[in-house]
Order: C-alpha cells, then structure tokens, then sequence
C-alpha cells in the first residue's frame, strides 16, 4: 500500500467521522475518539511498513510528491502527534464538553485526522501549489479547532484572532508564491533553485518574492516580528489544540521552509546572501522576543506560548547554517531533530497542564505550588519537561539546542549564537522559576491529585523518550541521513 | 559494561526509586555503601599504575562524533573517592528529614561521579549540570533562613553558575572546533588530547582559550572576584547539600582546569598575562578572603568563607603547573573536601540541637560534648594544615611545587604569590583556633546545651576524620594513584 493511500485514507476517515456524528448523534465520543486513535494508529503501522521511495507512489502524483528522508521523518511525526492530541482530547474530554455548544466533541475527533493528512502530504511537497493546497487544509481546520471551546470568550477571541490573522498570512502567501512564479516561471522548488542560480534572472523580483513569502510563512511558524498572535491564540484554545499548534503546525510550517530554503540557498543562487542575512536576523529577534517577555509571565500556557516563539527562533537560526562539512545533518535535518526532541517534551508539558484542568486546577504558575506533595510522579514529569525545554543536559532539549549552537559556531555566525545564548540563559530563568514552585511546599494543605493509568502510561512514554532521545539519539541520525551521499572532507 | 558505569549509575537509579517510593534511608544508604565498595574496588584495581583505565564507550552520534566514554585516571579515581565518602556520610547524617533530602543528595553525587568518570566533554559538562540543579532546589526549598531571603540567595548562586556554565560551555566549543580537525567534531577528550599534542595552537590563542576557560570554571570554583554566591549559598543551604557542594561539586571546576585545559592548552596559563590575572585573582581568594572570613561572627559564615579563600591554594598549584604542584593541587582538593564536609556535617547537627551558631552565645561545648569536639578539631585543624592530616601535605607539595627552579635573590612572580599566599596559612590559624576557642572552650553559654551524639550518629564524621588522619599521615597512598606526570 502506498504512502499516498494511507494518507487519502486517513483524510477519507475523518470525513467519515463527521458524517457519522452529523448522522448519529447518540453515538458516545469515547466511541468517536477510540477510533480515530484506532484508525491514525493503524495508519502509523501501515506507513512504517510501506514502501518509502518515490517510485512507490501513484503515478499522477509523482510530479507534486516526493517521499525522501525527510518526508518520512516528517510524515511520522505528524502521525504521531496526531495520535497524542487525540488522546490528549479525550483525557481532558470532562472539561473540554463544559464550553462546547452541546457539549460534544464530535469535531475535535474528526479534524485531527484532516489535519494530520494535510500535514503529510506537505511533507512529500515538491512545488509550492502543493505546500499551499496542504497548508490550507491544515490551516482552515485549525480555524475550527482553536474556537471549538465556544462558550468560554477566550477560545472565541483566539479563534477569531487565529481566522484574520491566518487569513492574513495566507494572503500574503499566495502573493509571494505569484511574485517567485512571475521571477522563476515555475512553481517546483526544483525549477525554482535552477532558476535562482542562473545570473540571468531577475533579482529584484526573485528576492522580493522570497521575502514576501518568507514573511507568510514566518506567520505561520511564529516568527518575529510576525509572531504577535501566538501567546493569545495559545492561551485561547482548548489545550489539546494548542499542544497541536505547537508541535503539528509548527513542524509543518518548517518542513516548507525547509524546502523553500533548500531552493531560495542554492548553491550559487542569485538571493542567497540577503536570505541568509534575513534568516539570522530574523532568528536572533526570535529567540529574544519570545524568551525575554516569557520572563515576566504568570500562566504556565502563555508561559509555554513563548517559549514556542523562541524555540521556533533556534529553528530558524538552524536554518540559516548551511551546509558544514564537519557535520552529518543538514540544516533540514538539524530542524527535523530539533522538532523531534520538542515533540515529547512539549506534549509533556500540556499534557501536565491538561491534567491538572482536570483536576479543577488553573493554569497559572501559582496553581503549581506544591505539585511534588500533591503527585510526586507528575512533579516529575514536569520537571523533566520544563528542563529539557530549558535544555538541560543529558535531556532532549539540549541536544537539539547544542546543534544549534554549533553550527552558529562553526559558520562563526556570533552575533547570532550571542542572541541564543542569552535566551537560553533567560530560558533557564522562567522554566526553572516554574519548577521552584512545584516544589515549594509552604502554606500548601492541598488534597492529592490523581490521573487516570492510560495517563500514567502515556506520560511516562513521553518520559523516557526525553531521556533516550537526550542521551541515545544516534537512530533518529541515521533516519534523517538515510539517503545523504556523504559529506567529503574538506 | 564498565564499573565506572555502575558507579555512575547507582547514585541516580537510587534517587529515582527513592522518588518513586522506596524506602528513603535503607535505598540511599544502601546504594552509596555498594557505591564506595566499588570505587576502592577500582582504587586497589588501578594501584600503581599509569594512564586511562576502565575506558568503555557505546558511541550516540558518529558525525558530530559524541559517545559516552567512561574512563579514570590518577585523579579521577580520587576524585571519585572523595565523592563516594563525602555522599556517604552526608546521606548517613540526615535525620528525620523528607525523601527530597535524600534524593537531591544522591543526584549531585551521582552527577558529580558522573562528571568525574566520563571522558567526553559532553558529558562531563552534562553531568556538571545535572548535579547544580538539585543544589539551587534544595537551597531554594529548605535553605536555612527566611523563604523570601533563601530563594534570593538561590537565585544569586543560579545566576552567578549559571553564567559561569555558559562561559564555560563557549569556552569548551571553542576547544571543540579548535581540536577536532577538519573532517570532524569530536566531544572526545582523548582525540582533542591526542590533536593538541600533535597541532599545538599558537601561545597567544591558547592564552585566550584558557581565560575564557579560567572564567568559566573559576565562577564553578568561587573564584576571586566571582565568588560572592558561594558563602551564603553554603550558610544557607541544608547540611547534606552544603557538604556536597562545598566538599565535592566545587571540585568540578578545578578538576576541569586539570583534566581539560592544561593538557589541551599546555602554555595557556603560562602567558604573562593569563598568570598575572590569575595570580592577582587567587591571592584575592586568599588574602581577601581570608580577611573576610576572620571577621565573620557565626562558624556557618566562618566555614562558608574559608571554603571560598581555601580555593586559592588549589589554584596556585594549577598556576604554578609543574608535576608537584599539580599532584599537591589534586591531594588538596580532596582533603578539602572531606575536612570541609566534615566541618559543615558537624556545624549542621550544631545548628540543630542549638538553635544558633554566634560566636558570642556560644561556649564551653567541650564539657558535655567531648566526642563531638574531637571530631571538630580533626576538621579545624585539617583546614588551617597542621601536619599529619591530609591538607598539609597538599599544601607543602603546592608551595614547594612553586620553587622548583630556584635562583637566589631572583624570585619570580609565582614565587612572590606563594610567599604572600603564605600569610593565608597564619588567617587560617586565627580565624578557625578562634572558631574552635569561643565554641568549645571557656564558660558554658546559659540555656545552650548539647551532648555527644549518639556513637551510630558520629559515625559518619569519623569516617571523614579517619579518612583525614590515614591519608595525612600516609599521602603516598594518594600519590600511588598518580603515579604518571599530570
């Protein structure tokens, strides 16, 4: 079975989905939720045992779809934190049902899966009708997902500012993408970067089209200065929505900036030292506009909606480090390993946060005080989130963040590397100031909290792929160096 | 599989049980015994001879090639000692505390076995880190004054690492794309070592690397003049972690000057100006300090200051880095680190049972707490180097490391040091006979009563006391370990 079909089949059961709760409005949502889990759980074992090459695709699809490393590294993430989302929903279900209209959740079960296939097919894009076609797909049904919680004014208000500002970006997109086509004349990123190293095109419109389209994507991914929206939208949604906007719609707008780069910094290209320049800037504001603000927050979401910010600045300033022949991974690959270590800590983190609503708590850093008397195994996983956001040692977050910072060295980007080394020291800051009070016990004669075995399980998987990926990341390497030729020496 | 994995991880794999709900005392008590078990087992196993042993490394990423190596020498073998005693009896010390004193207890000595077995820079760097973050916690948590004053005191220390680290952590990635060659970056300490034996970089450039390296580690250190968070973080902080972090993590940031600058920058203290800063920054440890510590009024201000001024001596022999020095520097790191541990082991239970530790309200303990008085002295007495315990013989070998080429009548920089560095000797003397005069002597203070502990009490600073008086009175047990140039 070919990827593409286990993707179109993916997309196929969510619409069914809608329809049977549009059909069958008895139907439980535990019954809803188990099998889309169910049914994006069989899409993950059959996607690890397809055939990953190309060539295995349908035919008419093979002119827009492309299945290389990093595709498929990113196909299986998206998979996976579709898995946890929705699970995730159905842990907070009890909460969540109080501020939806009839207190269903029939449509968080459903899109999920759209978006999920979205993400998968912009993975495998090979020409930018394809990465807008998927985007939109991924984008329009997180328009829904974000204001489900209709009755509580938050959700509401970060719907309505994620609808604009979305719709905004979009726009702004397609223009960037009609001002490369008019410079290029073609739409594939292949064409694309031939066009760009050839000195005859023009240059003025080629960088102003890559500019412009760098700035709808960097809506996308929260880059500043576009990346206003965030703490509001984030602290809005549902919490299983924002832990997907986090993780899912990050990585998917940086796997088309990935490409988008691949093509734009071309050997030889025409815009490669603007972009570039663009690149590191942007980055370096990134990194500080989202940490230094996070300083001074009180709620632990708006708190994690900063961090994201920031941590979408070091992906971006991985991207800007090019090629090095002192390393395995590309700048793609970097960024491929940096989302893959801030899935489990970031869905760790909401996950906690989600469970404590459960538990009737707030979300603020005040509610954590005593989280170590209340549940010492939740303390922990906390703690171990919040520091491998930090980028502690010997946990994921460090290793994607040494990366980054190595590779800032090595182009002897400084400039740059100061930036990120100053938001990862304010970063130490506001993670650690959280972790204080989970384990500040004064004035605290609170009952236990408890959650659920599945949980239990969950979190603790989460855990330890921390812990592994922080010490043993050497298998998810070969992944997403699978089919580089290898770099020679210089 | 090595024994110095085991040894790594048994201090951690204790912490998580005991979180998890093991029984706290038994489990921790337990894993340390086993713990010391099987580093003498590695000391008797390494006597005598020479190089890296027990190496074994599962490689985690080929190209930035990073493994965790584990591997011991001289110095790490008694840096590991230090460790597994000082854990020991700041475990078997605690009483009646919650299951946090003991698992933070056994994450910074596991961390800092951890950073003193492994031979990649990764991790030693990584375990460094893991073992301060239990330090900020517990000082932050159960410090010993006001919450709004501890976590202020917290923080400051936080800050203070915290920016050292990141020093530290550019310093090393500069060594890093120095040494790695063009196709590579390794992590590995043994291929740098092996780089910079064959490439050495320009003196002025490793005069560089080695500031930056000095800064990084020297804030790790309490180094003159970033030493301002070490006193109070140690006064304030709850015994076992006091006795950890002075006694043992502090060692990190020398063990690191030893282990990765001076071998991979073998001139970069050398040049004039590396060695006249640090020079100048080492006699402010110690006659500033020194000072410093005479006028403090409560023994928890006096011990918290004098581990700070001790740290010059140690930098010295590293300033002056002939093979003496520098063994004399490793043997005055662990005698440090017992006496000290030994002295904030016994000033804790003192605060305890007493309720203040003012000079002035204090008197006459000796009359009913005779036991505990001698411990006392074996650590007071440790500190100011009397001979016959081991922090004499560290000295003498720094000093005299110091005058191994000797014209008359011409005395060189580091030479004028060791002799103003001297006076520390006589400071030492004053401040700690008076610590021990006004407390243990004179007329018993009204209301303030203590007796002798327990015997199953005092074991764990006999232990430490014994460990001083064997390793004083017989430090080639120590050198025997060292047996190669440093």
């Amino acid at each position: 079975m070919s990827v593409f079909t286990i993707e179109a089949g993916l997309a196929l059961l969510g619409l069914a989905l809608l329809l049977l709760e549009a059909f069958k409005p008895d139907i439980s949502r535990r019954t809803l939720g188990l099998t889309a889990i169910a049914g994006t759980s069989l899409a993950l074992v059959l996607f690890i045992f397809a055939p990953h090459d190309t060539a295995s695709l349908p035919g008419f699809i093979q002119p827009w779809h492309q299945l290389d490393s990093l595709a498929i590294f990113y196909k299986g993430f998206a998979l996976v934190i579709t898995i946890l989302v929705l699970w995730l929903t159905l842990e907070c279900a009890p909460y969540l049902t109080r501020f939806t209209v009839d207190g269903k959740l029939a449509e968080m079960f459903s899109l999920p899966l759209i978006v999920c296939a979205g993400m998968m097919w912009m993975a495998s894009a090979r020409d930018l009708v394809t990465v807008f076609v998927s985007l939109e797909l991924v984008t329009v049904s997180f328009y829904v997902l974000v204001a489900f919680a209709r009755k509580s004014a938050f959700s509401l208000e970060a719907g309505v500012k994620y609808l604009i500002l979305g719709a905004l970006s979009t726009g702004v997109l397609v223009y960037g993408i009609a001002w490369i086509y008019g410079a290029t004349g073609t739409m594939s990123f292949d064409g694309i970067a031939k066009a760009l190293a050839n000195p005859a095109t023009s240059k003025t419109t080629a960088l102003f089209g890559a500019a412009v389209l760098l700035c709808g994507l960097g809506f996308k991914v929260a880059a500043a200065p576009f990346h206003m929206w965030v703490p509001d939208v984030y602290q809005g949604a549902p919490t299983p929505v924002t832990a997907f906007l986090s993780v899912g719609s990050k990585a998917a707008g940086f796997v088309v900036l990935t490409r988008a780069l691949d093509a734009f910094l071309v050997e030889g290209s025409i815009i490669g030292s603007e972009i570039q320049a663009l690149l590191l800037v942007t980055g370096s504001l990134t990194v500080l506009l989202g940490s230094l603000p996070a300083m001074f927050q009180t709620s632990v979401k708006r708190l994690l909606a900063y961090s994201s910010i920031s941590h979408a600045g070091y992906l971006l300033l991985a991207l800007a480090c090019r090629e090095s022949a002192r390393f395995d991974l590309s700048s793609g690959g970097v960024v491929a390993l940096y989302l893959a270590t801030y899935l489990p800590m970031t869905v760790l983190g909401f996950l906690g946060l989600g469970l404590m609503r459960a538990n009737g708590l707030g979300e603020d850093i005040k509610d954590f005080t005593g989280l170590a008397k209340r549940n010492p195994l939740l303390a922990l996983l906390m703690t171990l989130s919040f520091a491998s956001l930090a980028g502690l040692p010997l946990t994921a977050g460090f290793l994607g963040k040494l990366f980054v910072f190595l590779g800032l060295a090595d182009h002897g980007y400084w400039g740059a590397l100061s930036c990120a080394i100053i938001a990862a020291a304010a970063g130490f800051y506001y993670y650690f100031k959280t972790i204080l009070a989970m384990y500040t016990t004064e004035g605290t004669d609170v009952p236990a909290l408890t959650f659920s075995v599945p949980a239990k399980a969950v979190a603790g998987a989460l855990a330890l792929a921390i812990l592994i990926l922080g010490v043993y990341p050497k298998p998810l390497q070969s992944v997403l160096t699978s089919d580089r030729p290898a770099v020679v020496a210089k | 599989m090595s024994v110095l994995e085991l040894i790594i991880a048994l201090p951690l794999l204790a912490a998580l049980a005991v979180w998890l709900g093991a029984p706290a005392r038994a489990a921790s008590l337990g894993a340390t015994f086993i713990n010391l078990a099987l580093v003498l087992y590695m000391a008797v196993q390494y006597w005598g001879k020479t190089g890296l042993a027990f190496t074994y490394s599962r490689p985690i990423l080929e190209n930035p090639s990073l493994s965790f190596a584990v591997g011991a020498d001289g110095i790490s073998i008694i840096l590991a000692l230090l460790t597994a005693l000082v854990m020991l009896a700041a475990i078997w010390q605690i009483e009646d505390r919650p299951p946090i004193f003991y698992v933070s207890s056994l994450l910074i000595g596991g961390g800092a076995m951890g950073a003193f077995l492994t031979t990649d820079v990764f991790f030693i760097y990584a375990f460094h880190e893991l073992a301060l973050i239990p330090t900020f916690l517990m000082i932050a948590l159960h410090g010993r004054a006001e919450p709004a004053q501890r976590k202020a005191v917290a923080w400051k220390a936080t800050i203070y690492l915290g920016a050292g680290s990141l020093v530290l952590l550019a310093g090393l990635v500069w060594l890093v794309l120095e040494f790695s060659g063009g196709s590579k970056l390794t992590f590995d300490l043994e291929a740098l070592r092996s780089q910079a034996r064959l490439t050495p970089l320009p003196d002025a450039k490793q005069a560089q690397i080695f500031f930056v390296l000095l800064l990084g580690f020297g804030s790790l250190v309490s180094l003159f003049p970033f030493h301002s968070w070490a006193a109070p973080a140690y006064a304030t902080a709850p015994t076992p972690v006091a006795m950890l972090h002075s006694g043992v993590l502090k060692k990190f940031g020398l063990y690191g000057l030893i282990r990765i600058a001076l071998p991979l920058l073998p001139h970069g203290a050398h040049v004039e100006w590396v060695q006249n800063a640090l020079l100048v920054m080492l006699l402010g440890n110690i006659l500033v300090m020194g000072l410093v510590t005479i006028h403090a009024s409560r023994l928890d201000d006096t011990l918290a200051n004098s581990s700070v001024m001790h740290m010059g001596y140690i930098f010295l022999g590293i300033a002056a880095g002939t093979d003496i020095a520098l063994k004399g520097a490793v043997i005055l790191m662990f005698a440090h680190g017992i006496s000290i541990a030994l002295l904030f082991g016994l000033c804790g239970r003192m605060r305890n049972q007493l309720g203040t530790l003012e000079y002035n309200k204090l008197g006459g303990l000796a009359n009913h707490a005779p036991s505990f008085t001698v411990l006392f002295a074996f650590g007071a007495f440790a500190s100011i180097g009397l001979p016959g315990l081991t922090n004499f013989a560290g000295e003498v070998m720094i000093f005299l490391g110091n005058f191994t080429e000797f014209k008359a009548g011409v005395l060189t920089n580091l030479q004028w040091t060791v002799i103003l560095a001297l006076w520390g000797v006589v400071m030492s003397a004053v401040y700690m006979l008076r610590a021990y005069r006004s407390i243990f002597h004179g007329t018993p203070a009204t209301g303030l009563f203590m007796i002798d502990p327990a015997f199953s009490q005092r074991l764990p600073f006999i232990l430490l006391a014994a460990t001083l008086l064997v390793t004083g009175c017989c430090p080639w047990l120590l050198l025997n370990l060292m047996k190669s140039a440093l």
